[in-house]
């Protein structure tokens, strides 16, 4: 039920993909957002606090879905996926994986530029690393923060164009097995 | 025959040198960077309620002054516009951006002194010209000499401080923080090591 088998998701696995999945959407929309809001808008302050903490949240996550990964069996691909589909997702996995890291580490960057930590919700500060990085260096993450987050977004559309693709053109398990089927 | 052209031209040569220096007794001084006896800072009001304070981290500039004759005195000073620091990256990175100073574009401000009035009771009107954000306009500082004399390593220092006000429109730099921040406060402290 919790773990994953060789046939199927456990639901440790599933709720660790839809709650990111909702999340990152989220970190999306309110990063794209937040970054063109006037100073006097009563939220310039409030949505890069929430946007900072749920990004952390997400390389927590993020660490627990590889640990999860590797003590877990990594259920196998349906019988009726073609050799492509297969190498194609489990590129995409790997470059999810990737990109969401380096998102995050560069998040982390922009607001640790200057020596100073991030506050986890209303928890505990996560301390800098660095005492303080060069401007050039500090504008470039945030470029690349950015970019590497866009580049993300389309790579989900495709991801969820192929899920919708399984279930409806396929009509296979796909989608039902990250879902409600079988646990 | 030959001594006078010489003459006439020695005093010709030194009487350019003293109308460009404005005086041939003026000592150069260069500002003392390297141990950052000199600072230039602004602030800028928080929506009407408080000062924010910023200041430029890297900067280096050149003067020369004439106790006797103070009007030939002059300055220039250059700042690496990315160097500033509110002590906040974010606000930091939002001040680089093209919000603000566009450092990217214009890494340098500059300001190039073109008069110097100076009172008798240690005050003075400097007047230059003030590049920043790619706009060059005129402004005037009020200058306070703070003081000048041997210093214990065997050289020869010299102090002022000056400030000024600047409209942000005014250097083409629109963004709206509101109309009690529309204008902010530079403030230079420097000390000079004659060369």
């Amino acid at each position: 039920m919790l773990k994953n088998t060789n046939e199927s998701f456990g639901l440790v696995s599933k709720s660790l993909h839809w709650s990111m999945a909702i999340i990152l959407t989220g970190l999306f929309v309110v990063g794209l957002y937040m970054t063109g809001l006037d100073y006097y808008d009563s939220l310039y302050h409030t949505l890069p606090w929430w946007h900072k903490s749920f990004g952390l949240l997400t390389v927590l996550l993020l660490l627990i879905r590889f640990a999860w990964k590797l003590s877990n069996a990594e259920p196998e691909a349906l019988k009726t996926h073609k050799k492509w589909e297969i190498s194609l997702a489990n590129i995409t996995q790997k470059l999810f994986y990737f990109l969401i890291l380096l998102i995050g580490i560069s998040g982390y960057f922009i607001s640790t530029a200057k020596g100073k930590g991030i506050e986890f919700f209303t928890l505990f500060e996560v301390p800098a690393i660095t005492a303080e990085l060069e401007e050039e260096r500090a504008d470039l993450i945030g470029g690349a923060h950015e970019l590497m987050a866009i580049l993300l977004a389309v790579f989900v559309v495709l991801h969820v164009l192929g899920a919708l693709k399984h279930h409806f053109l396929d009509k296979d398990e796909t989608l039902k097995r990250m879902t409600i089927n079988k646990h | 025959m030959k001594t006078i052209v010489q003459k006439t031209l020695l005093s010709l040569s030194l009487a350019t040198a003293l109308f460009a220096s404005g005086s041939i007794f003026a000592d150069d001084y260069v500002i003392d960077k390297k141990g950052a006896h000199a600072s230039i800072q602004f602030k800028i009001s928080h929506l009407g309620y408080s000062w924010l304070w910023g200041r430029f981290n890297d900067f280096e500039g050149t003067f020369s002054y004439d106790e006797k004759n103070a009007a030939g005195s002059k300055i220039a000073v250059t700042v690496n516009t990315k160097s500033v620091d509110s002590n906040h990256a974010e606000r930091d990175k939002h001040i680089r951006s093209d919000d603000f100073l566009d450092v990217s574009k214009f890494p340098e401000a500059k300001f190039e002194s073109t008069s110097y009035v100076e009172g008798s009771d240690g005050k003075a009107k400097l007047k230059g010209n003030l590049t920043l954000h790619g706009v060059t306009k005129e402004v005037v500082l009020d200058i306070a000499k703070v003081g000048a004399g041997k210093d214990p390593w065997g050289g020869y220092r010299r102090g002022f401080e000056g400030q000024t006000r600047i409209a942000l429109k005014d250097f083409g730099i629109k963004k709206n923080l509101g109309p009690a921040s529309a204008e902010l406060d530079l403030f230079i402290a420097l000390e000079g090591i004659k060369q």
